[in-house]
């Protein structure tokens, strides 16, 4: 049965890579949101939510990408979304994500949108 | 010629970690109903955001509350019907703020209803006061 959730961090220079693993449900979104106010309680406001493994969301793993994002941006960071298989870029995209949130290809794209924030899209 | 109509249920206690039982739950349903798997992915996601909203709103802490999901299957429709015994709800209060509202007062709820309602055809509430709360959605299995 399909449960597990797993956050394995990086970094880039000062950019934080998260890179989500397995099912982020009202179950597991708890897990996630301690990561999150760890890295800005911490001061890491340059984040990445790399999504390649991330096979299943459900509003409640949505939420925590919702409730964090203006304060991160406030601080002068962003929470850039990358790498989403169709089936969870679905969902995203369904409540209308992609306006808020930076979500582009590879992980790649979203460091050079740090380093280079004039020429984003 | 009679319609065929299949009915299954589960029942599972009141906590988060029994969503995962539940989407497989919903999934061997929309398979079996021969609906595509994108199809399939929506009565998975919409049944998990209803039973989410059971068991983290309705019953809350009552975690010894079981949570049902009955499913029928007919020659035109997959019905599902979540259905509780915690405290009800009035869907004319849910709020209709926009995410950009939601996003600049730090919400980390208020998009399950919305969800449901974009994945299923229909969304139905009903609540019986002192007996359950029923929540019945369907996906039809042709568009016309």
């Amino acid at each position: 049965m399909a449960t597990n959730f797993t956050v394995q961090r990086s970094t880039t220079g000062n950019i934080v890579v998260l890179a989500l693993n397995g099912f982020l449900d009202a179950h597991t979104a708890p897990e996630f949101e301690k990561v999150v106010q760890q890295e800005f309680d911490g001061g890491n406001v340059r984040l990445i939510a790399d999504c390649g493994e991330l096979t299943y969301i459900s509003s409640a793993g949505l939420g925590v990408f919702m409730s964090f994002i203006e304060d991160i941006r406030e601080a002068g960071g962003d929470l850039k979304i990358c790498n989403l298989a169709p089936k969870v870029a679905q969902v995203f995209e369904i409540l209308g994500f992609d306006s808020i949130f930076e979500m582009v290809p590879a992980v790649a794209d979203a460091v050079k949108g740090f380093e280079n924030p004039a020429k984003e899209v | 010629m009679p319609s065929i109509e299949r009915t299954f249920s589960l029942q599972v206690p009141s906590n988060t970690e029994n969503l995962a039982m539940i989407r497989d739950f919903v999934n061997g349903i929309g398979t079996r109903a021969g609906l595509p798997a994108a199809d399939v992915a929506k009565i998975e996601l919409a049944v998990d955001e209803a039973c989410a909203n059971v068991i983290e709103h309705a019953y809350g802490p009552e975690v010894t509350k079981e949570v049902t999901v009955k499913a029928t299957i007919d020659e035109e429709t997959v019905q599902i019907e979540v259905v509780d015994t915690g405290k009800g709800f009035d869907p004319g209060l849910i709020s209709q703020k926009n995410l950009e509202q939601l996003v600049a007062e730090r919400k980390n709820g208020g998009l399950g209803m919305r969800l449901m309602k974009t994945l299923m055809d229909e969304v139905h509430y009903e609540v019986i006061p002192g007996q359950k709360n029923e929540l019945r959605m369907v996906k039809r299995l042709k568009k016309w």
